[in-house]
């Protein structure tokens, strides 16, 4: 059974109707891309699986419903979501903010031990902890959220255009981190990228998302070769 | 130099009540963006429920100080969930009307149970003063610091050093990201309410023996501690502590060497509200927004 | 026949008319003192509505204004021995011209801050009035003369009661030719969004402080009228509370409607009376508390259920009626009346 799987998902941001059923499913440990134009739903999916919009159909998440799942219970069933701006409580200190990532943690022996983990992927962090997180950069931000993703210890990463506004040396590095992450921690990861050349590049699975509806889904490395993704994504 | 210091610790004490029930203002202020008009009614009231576990049920002051900041704290909650919750989201209009409804409801209640002649309310505290360097202060005075004191220092601790004082803190500023992280916005917000309400009471237990208690006693305090809470930026505990310190400190300088002001003590606190919201809103220890994109 | 909409209109005004103009003849004379005191409480709240409900500022500190027009009229009459009609105008007027000089710096304030401020102002004003003595009396105030009838046939009462009456409808025919035209276009827009009205054109400022000046010109006025009711002025005449009965009054009639204001005015007065005499077999400590604990829970009750007040509700039972005898009359015409947004 796949760790999670969106049957017929509709979303509306008030009367405005903006997905009309998307089917996605992510396996555990699988990096999935979500493509496409803007205004497509990406984002909204994200944010109908991590409860911010209101939203119908079936949504299964590790075995659970997640249909009626306010933002909060998502995440204390493992959903990590790094929104689009990624969310930085800018007036918090770094250290405060990755406290907070931890927020849901009942384990509270091992929390010391994922700060250093963090640190380890984000050094730059390590020596930042006192800080504001409003003064880091666009780029130390987006580490930022990510770090304060892993300290949920999530099973699902839904990451939101990491890429947005930084220069294309930090996306690289970013998309990196988060595919080693994959890697090592086995964590899922759900990715909306802008960038599809760079999510197709990392992912297992892709999905392009046209009008609030899936029209094509496959093997990332099969939709890399597909002719229309080519011509409309990846621009050769 | 006797007679000012004189002047200055008095104007602490009065300050110090000041002070704290400036904090139990900016506390809701911080947490939803809202001056709690009825937060003065609600401090008496909790100090009514002081007296009658003290007069009625014969408890000892300690035990009774803490029923009533208990109590406080419960009846913030339960009144946030039930009434304020709906006007969450509502324009500022609209939650003025209703913290002046629950203004209103605080104040006819107590009236209605506890009737409006004025009672004397204990303290365990000795008004005979002492000679400190020649500075008479009275263990009351001395009370009133400190506990404001402890009362900030606490709130300090645990909106800084707590998990559930920074999630409190991150519900009231970014409730979005908040959320993303598993805090229920919702329920920190009533926390929020609890506090500051059991703040309150800890004021008007402090007030209460030196202004006799009944149901008006708090209407002269939360002017000077909206003029406190602004004067010291209205989203800063300590700010609010210091305002309060010094506008009793000042007012009392002002009584003592300019005695043409001394009966419009209260217009003056008054005038400083306005001038401090018009030319510097963020007040003295107000956080400006840091942010960057 | 199909015209039935006019008809009912002239109807509830013939109605409203007969009512206004037949009471103090049917009630005795001190009813007739408390529809007066209704009728200020009225034209005050009208004037807080004009601000709130129509440029979207806040007041918590309207009572300052009546303050001022009470004080105005007082002082008229015992120092320069003017006759108090013609000190009603003269307490709007400089009601109205410290109005214009409390908008300026409201200009700054928003939402809460600008509530917070001008309840710092219904605070100050009565110590402010102390402080003058020789001129404001002190603590003890000023005693008015007492209102005599200028019309044969007509009691004391009776014709202070008409005076206010009078005053009461051409100020109502003022405020609502304000808002039919270009001003009260012009308020609305900066209460919608200051951005776009100012892009629009509106010199937001102008009409903000603009606001500000009518509503305490209303404020001055009632302030007079409430003065000569009384009989005197003294600063516990003011208290706080005043201005935030002023409140209740707008928000329960209904905020952003002129007819509001009239069931706003009668509430004001009323209210307090009936839930006072209500309790008062019960006990007296309980009759003491209850217009509190009753305004506090109408407030609310407005709050949660009916945010456009009583003239909403009646509003929306007009259209109903009115949607029903064309129904009768077998007319296809959709119900004109919209109800009022209420506060938002």
């Amino acid at each position: 059974m796949p760790l999670l799987e969106l049957n017929g998902l509709q979303a509306w941001y008030g009367q405005r109707h903006v997905l009309h059923g998307v089917d996605i499913s992510v396996e555990e440990g699988q990096i999935v891309a979500l493509l496409g134009a803007n205004g497509a739903g990406k984002t909204t999916t994200l944010r109908s699986i991590s409860g911010m919009v209101s939203r119908s159909g079936q949504m299964c998440f590790n075995g659970r419903p997640l249909s009626r799942a306010p933002a909060d219970e998502t995440a204390r069933l493992g959903i990590a979501h790094v929104p689009e701006g990624r969310g930085t409580m800018g007036q918090m200190s770094v250290l405060e903010n990755l406290r907070l990532g931890a927020y849901v943690r009942r384990d509270r022996k091992n929390v010391a031990g994922d700060f250093r983990r963090v640190f380890e992927y984000f050094p730059w962090l390590a020596q930042r902890q006192k800080q504001a997180a409003g003064t880091l950069s666009g780029g130390e931000q987006q580490m930022l959220a990510v770090g304060r993703a892993l300290m949920s210890r999530p099973k699902l990463l839904l990451l939101d255009e990491p890429s947005l506004g930084l220069a294309p040396l930090v996306v690289r590095s970013i998309v990196e981190i988060v595919a080693t992450i994959n890697r090592t921690d086995g964590v899922a990861v759900l990715l909306v990228e802008q960038n599809a050349a760079l999510a197709l590049n990392v992912a297992h699975q892709a999905y392009v998302l046209e009008s609030g509806r899936v029209v094509l889904s496959g093997k990332a490395d099969e939709l890399s070769k597909n002719e229309s993704v080519r011509r409309s994504y990846l621009g050769y | 130099m006797t007679a000012l210091a004189q002047q200055i610790v008095s104007g602490l004490a009065a300050g110090g009540i000041y002070a704290s029930l400036a904090l139990a203002l900016v506390l809701i202020y911080s947490a939803m963006g809202l001056v709690n008009f009825a937060q003065g009614e609600f401090a008496m009231f909790s100090t009514f429920i002081a007296w009658a576990l003290i007069v009625a049920l014969h408890l000892p002051y300690a035990l009774a100080f803490v029923g009533a900041v208990l109590f406080g704290f419960g009846a913030g909650i339960v009144l946030e969930r039930a009434v304020v919750r709906p006007f969450e989201k509502s324009s500022p209009l609209i939650l003025v009307i209703v913290t002046l409804a629950l203004f209103s409801i605080a104040n006819g209640l107590a009236g209605a149970i506890w009737g409006y002649v004025p009672k004397p309310f204990p303290s365990p505290f000795p008004v005979t003063p002492i000679s400190l360097g020649g500075v008479l202060v009275s263990l009351q005075d001395m009370a009133v610091i400190g506990i404001t004191l402890v009362v900030l220092g606490l709130i300090s601790l645990f909106l800084t050093r707590t998990r559930l004082g920074l999630a409190l803190r991150a519900a009231a500023l970014y409730p979005e990201s908040a959320s993303l992280m598993g805090v229920r916005v919702g329920w920190m917000l009533a926390l929020g309410w609890g506090l500051a309400s059991a703040v309150g009471a800890v004021s008007g237990i402090l007030v209460a023996p030196i202004i006799f208690l009944e149901p008006n006693m708090m209407q002269g305090t939360i002017i000077y501690a909206f003029a406190a809470a602004v004067l010291g930026g209205i989203d800063s505990p300590l700010g609010a502590v210091v305002g309060g310190l010094s506008l009793g400190v000042a007012l009392n300088l002002i009584g003592a060497y300019i005695p043409q002001l001394a009966d419009v003590r209260l217009g003056v606190a008054l005038l400083l509200l306005v001038l401090v919201l018009v030319l510097r809103p963020a007040g003295l220890l107000g956080r400006p927004e840091v942010s960057r994109v | 026949m199909a015209r039935t909409g006019p008809g009912l209109r002239i109807a509830i005004g013939v109605l409203v008319a007969v009512v206004a103009v037949g009471l103090p003849f049917q009630a005795s004379g001190f009813q007739s003192l408390e529809l007066a005191y209704a009728l200020t409480f009225a034209i005050a709240i009208l004037g807080l509505n004009l601000l709130i409900g129509y440029s979207g500022q806040i007041s918590l500190g309207h009572g300052a204004f009546l303050a001022v027009g009470g004080y105005v009229t007082a002082i008229g009459q015992q120092r320069y021995g003017l006759n108090y009609l013609v000190t009603i105008p003269l307490a709007g007027i400089i009601s109205g011209l410290i109005g214009f000089l409390v908008g300026l710096p409201a200009l700054r304030l928003h939402g809460i801050y600008l509530a917070l401020a001008t309840f710092a102002l219904a605070v100050a004003a009565p110590s402010v009035m102390k402080k003058p003595a020789d001129l404001t009396g002190g603590v003890k105030g000023i005693i008015l003369p007492p209102y005599t009838s200028l019309v044969p046939g007509l009691s004391d009462d009776q014709y202070f009661y008409f005076l206010c009456l009078l005053i009461t409808v051409i100020l109502f025919l003022v405020s609502y030719n304000i808002l039919r035209k270009r001003p009260g276009r012009a308020f609305k827009a900066v209460r919608d969004g200051e951005l776009a009205a100012a892009a629009f054109g509106i010199n937001v400022s102008t009409y903000k402080t603009l606001a500000f000046a009518i509503s305490a010109i209303y404020g001055g006025v009632a302030g007079s009228l409430y003065a000569t009711a009384t009989g005197f002025v003294s600063p516990d005449s003011y208290p706080f509370q005043l201005s935030i009965l002023l409140l209740v009054g707008a928000v329960l009639g209904g905020i952003a409607t002129i007819e509001g204001a009239i069931f706003g005015g009668l509430f004001t007065e009323f209210l307090p009376i009936f839930s006072q005499q209500a309790l008062t077999p019960i006990s007296r400590q309980l009759a003491n508390a209850a217009p509190a604990v009753t305004q506090g829970i109408v407030l609310l009750i407005v709050m949660f259920v009916a945010r456009q007040g009583i003239a909403g509700l009646l509003r929306q039972g007009y259209a109903a009626l009115r949607g029903r005898l064309r129904t009768d009359a077998q007319t296809l015409k959709p119900a004109g009346e919209s109800p009022p947004t209420g506060i938002r």
